[in-house]
């Protein structure tokens, strides 16, 4: 019989091993599967036990997102906080039992949390439980500036619309606004909730505070996307600045006359003109020629060199940062067929194009930055809790958008838009600045999104960005996003000069 | 004999393990005590020391009744019985003191056993019949009215007052006493597979298979059918009557699925947890994710498993309810005792649990292997065997590695009759091995 029991025990042997083979594939392999899940109820409690990273603005102090310690029956829960009440809502984010988390609570949760792959953070962690002490996670140190950041809150209140402000330099995002903004304490309550969700605004129809309009939000570019189309024209070698023009008041298209936009003084006809002067004055016939000879194919090629089509890569969750381009409205999809299109409404940033505040953000910082962009960072640097530094982002590239003359041509003529073109508004004493206005036409008769890209100093640039200013009534990019960008400019020159 | 008087004697071995057990005990209290200090008391270690001296008066027993016996089991039975008491303890105060009473039963039958059974406990083979049909009249049981209990749609309880005991637990040791005898003693006729010798045990292994699949105890069917399989293949040395017993179950199950809506649902969470859409809900007769719904225990159960990661989260220190103190995973310290102690435990502590069993189990086959009549190796084998499979049954189910039946893990999980009947399984391996050893 002993024959027979050795095969027996072998079989129970295995079927026990096999339990070991199980459970190392679920607590190893699918782990991080099932923690993902989002009815893993013990994860989101679990994750209450540990002491969140707190999140701080650019200067170290400002402190945007904390904790509250709460003895519950299994020990103390830690619950968020934000301190500001809002400021930088959409960027922070939040993190609650009900509504899990978004914004940069989300994406940066495995740093907040100390669960990222990171040796140091890995023993730190491990002693804190074998202390029994509670895990803290790690801090995130932004780029943004508290003050800047609040002014451009300020100057949107009221109205919908976003700001971008960036370092085209380094892609340090200084200033990332989007208004509504909304008071994250008070997202975990379903009354909170609601009234977040009912809060009244400007825009029309869902004012959708939770949404982040620098990222999310997609806005016809209008006149700022000539800034893409004579990047094409320069880059083709086709043409130079001083390349001429006749501007009869429109253009024509498939045999129908493309009128110039009501410009602030009225329709306007220029005769004459160069690519630099058709740029200041912002001349829709001239570019909607340009465009038609150009070709669509060749102008949204163009816009993929800056980044149109892809999501820039920031520290926000994937799907709360929308691409570029030109798009289906009906399917809320990128269209990838240029022979659909109308070259020559699409060369000045009308037609089906769509895009974000940041992208536009990013075709000033391109013309800033020689024709390269810089990868756009939210985060400056991960500390521990001790206040060591884990991780420093450091600049990085992320497209090569045009040739540098062409960036030089253009850093030209976006500074002649400020001294005697359609962005006077934003002109600042003792520094040169440069921009591009914008007054998109929606589907809506004579209601605009107001639009002002720019960057500054001109020669030594320190700041880019774009405002966009939803649903103005006869409102231009010049009178209203302008001002705007003019106050942050100066407000980061000014704080920047000092350090 | 010469060269055990070099080391220790067995006896003696065994109560130094059983220090370490104690030691072990001491510290997982502790452990349970430093995490959870608002909730439970030093009193806790309490525990300990009255489990230590609860396993030297077993030990003390052992020492006169069973000399020679293996001295392993014992403290492994130990530790399991301290691990899940401990767990238990940390789930909840009240159910641990209730278990550890149960315990105390069930050393006290241990020692019974032993001391009953002392001279020569193939006694038991003259009463083969009887444990036979004791087996069967376990099973029903339940189903007498007055008497029996349904529990979460399976009617295995029998309570009297505010004693419930479940009589299935006994009947599989019971049954395994009755094949061990049986097919002693019809070995040779067996295999040659003649009706009139294979009657008996069809009848009644299918009056059990009956009871089983009408009250619904999937996984108790499992087991007895397993246990069964081995039994016959090694008292008959023939392969293909446990291919033929795996075809005509794996037939059976096929017919269950289709035709009971019980199994059929059993299958279906086991194959499909998770749905993107939301599927018919039977309890609440409308629409639900699938995981929030009839698969809700097994997924939760998962999520404690993998949260507990490579070293776990400490014991007292998993998360087995949301931050207001709602209840995560139902019947956490019985059929799901396994993904609790994952989650606190985590890889290292519940591979290491796990090798305890694949320890204790080859022990018992050893013990088969080394008896030196039939039926004393039939019985060791069938009842280390049990436990094997017992254990791959539950938690198999709650890492989905087969459907997920209701059903104890050995020494581990809270249930009197099942610590009781466990602690007389152990019994009986000791008695093989005494007799084993000592006529060496």
């Amino acid at each position: 019989m002993n024959n027979q029991i050795s095969r027996v025990a072998m079989v129970a042997l295995l079927l026990l091993a096999s339990l070991i083979v199980a459970t190392t594939y679920w607590q190893s392999w699918e782990a991080p599967t099932l923690a993902a899940k989002q009815d893993n109820a013990i994860q989101r409690v679990a994750q209450f036990r540990i002491k969140r990273g707190l999140i701080y603005a650019a200067d170290g102090k400002t402190v945007l997102a904390a904790n509250i310690a709460k003895k519950g029956a299994g020990g103390t829960l830690y619950f968020r906080r934000y301190p500001k009440h809002g400021l930088a809502s959409q960027v922070v984010g939040y993190s609650t039992q009900g509504r899990s988390r978004a914004g940069i609570e989300r994406q940066e949760n495995a740093y907040l949390t100390a669960a990222n792959a990171n040796l140091g953070t890995i023993f730190d962690n491990l002693s804190e439980r074998l202390k029994g002490t509670t895990v803290k996670g790690n801090n995130l140190v932004l780029n943004l500036r508290p003050g800047a950041q609040w002014l451009a809150e300020t100057a949107l209140r009221g109205k919908c619309g976003a700001a971008v402000v960036l370092n085209p330099k380094t892609g340090q995002v200084y200033v990332m606004a989007s208004s509504p903004g909304y008071d994250p304490n008070k997202i975990e309550s379903s009354a909170g909730y609601a009234s977040i969700l009912n809060s009244p605004s400007a825009c029309p129809g869902s004012a959708s505070p939770l949404f982040n309009r620098a990222t999310q939000g997609l806005y016809a570019p209008g006149s700022t996307f000539k800034t893409v189309t004579a990047a094409a024209a320069l880059d083709s070698g086709k043409y130079t600045p001083n390349s001429q023009f006749y501007d009869p008041g429109y253009c024509t298209e498939y045999g129908v006359q493309v009128h110039n936009a009501l410009d602030q003084n009225g329709p306007e006809q220029f005769g004459n003109v160069d690519l630099i002067q058709a740029f200041i004055h912002s001349i829709n016939a001239v570019f909607c020629d340009l465009g038609i000879k150009l070709g669509a194919k060749a102008i949204l090629d163009k816009a993929k060199d800056f980044g149109f089509y892809s999501s820039p890569p920031i520290e926000l969750p994937p799907s709360e940062v929308a691409p570029s381009g030109p798009y289906n409205f009906a399917q809320h999809r990128l269209i990838d067929n240029p022979g659909v299109l109308d070259p020559g409404r699409m060369a000045f940033g009308q037609d089906k194009l769509l895009v974000t505040p940041l992208q536009m953000a990013l075709v000033a910082a391109a013309v800033a930055n020689d024709g390269t962009i810089m990868q756009p960072h939210l985060v400056n640097k991960v500390t521990n809790s001790s206040g060591r530094t884990v991780v420093k982002v450091h600049p990085q590239v992320w497209k090569h958008a045009m040739k540098p003359a062409t960036a030089a041509a253009l850093n030209q003529m976006m500074q002649g838009v400020v001294q005697s073109g359609t962005g006077t508004a934003a002109q600042i004493s003792g520094v040169k600045v440069a921009g591009k206005t914008g007054t998109a036409e929606t589907s809506e008769q004579n209601v605009y999104t107001a639009w002002f890209i720019f960057f500054a100093p001109a020669d030594d640039p320190q700041v880019a960005g774009a405002i966009a200013v939803e649903h103005q009534l006869n409102g231009f990019g010049g009178a209203i996003a302008a001002p705007i960008a003019k106050q942050l400019m100066q407000a980061i020159l000014a704080s920047t000069s000092k350090h | 004999m010469g060269a055990r008087a070099l080391t220790l004697s067995y006896r003696n071995r065994e109560l130094v393990y059983l220090a370490v057990v104690g030691v072990l005990t001491g510290i997982g209290f502790a452990s349970v005590y430093i995490a959870r200090q608002s909730l439970v008391s030093w009193g806790s270690l309490g525990y300990a020391v009255f489990f230590f001296a609860l396993y030297i008066a077993a030990h003390l027993v052992a020492r006169i009744t069973v000399p020679d016996a293996d001295p392993y089991l014992l403290p492994m039975a130990g530790l399991l019985t301290a691990v899940g008491v401990t767990e238990i303890y940390r789930l909840g105060v009240s159910d641990a003191f209730k278990q550890g009473l149960w315990i105390v039963v069930g050393v006290a039958l241990f020692a019974l056993a032993l001391w009953g059974l002392r001279r020569d406990y193939r006694v038991l083979e003259q009463y083969k019949y009887l444990f036979g049909i004791g087996a069967i009249a376990l099973l029903f049981l339940p189903r007498v009215p007055g008497i029996g209990t349904t529990v979460n749609g399976a009617r295995l309880w029998v309570h009297f007052g505010n004693f419930t005991f479940q009589p299935g637990e006994f009947s599989k040791v019971f049954l395994i006493v009755f094949l061990a005898a049986y097919l002693r003693e019809k070995r040779e006729l067996l295999a040659q597979a003649r009706l009139k010798d294979v009657g008996p045990l069809l009848v009644i292994w299918g009056a059990c298979m009956l009871v089983l699949v009408s009250s619904n105890d999937l996984g108790s069917g499992l087991l007895y059918f397993g246990i069964f399989l081995a039994m016959l293949y090694i008292a008959t040395a023939r392969l293909s009557f446990v291919i033929a017993g795996i075809v005509l179950f794996l037939a059976g199950g096929v017919g269950a699925y289709e035709k009971i809506g019980h199994v059929h649902e059993r299958v279906t969470i086991w194959l499909h947890p998770w749905t993107t859409q939301k599927v018919y809900c039977p309890p609440t007769g409308g629409l639900a994710l699938r995981q929030d719904c009839e698969s809700y225990q097994l997924v939760k159960s998962l999520y404690s498993i993998a949260n507990g990661g490579f070293g776990g989260a400490g014991l007292g220190k998993g998360t087995f309810a949301t931050t207001d103190g709602h209840q995560l995973i139902p019947f956490i310290n019985s059929d799901f005792i396994y993904s609790a102690l994952a989650q606190e435990l985590g890889l290292v502590g519940a591979a290491a649990l796990l090798l305890v069993f694949m320890l204790f189990a080859a022990r018992g086959m050893k013990i088969a292997l080394q008896a030196d009549d039939g039926f004393s190796k039939l019985l060791a084998a069938g009842l280390t065997f049990g436990f094997a499979l017992q254990t791959f049954i539950i938690v198999g189910g709650v890492l989905r590695i087969i459907p997920l039946t209701g059903i104890t893990l050995p020494f581990v999980s809270y249930g009197g009759s099942s610590v009781v009947a466990n602690f007389l399984l152990l019994a009986g391996l000791l008695l093989v091995s005494d007799r084993a050893n000592a006529t060496r």
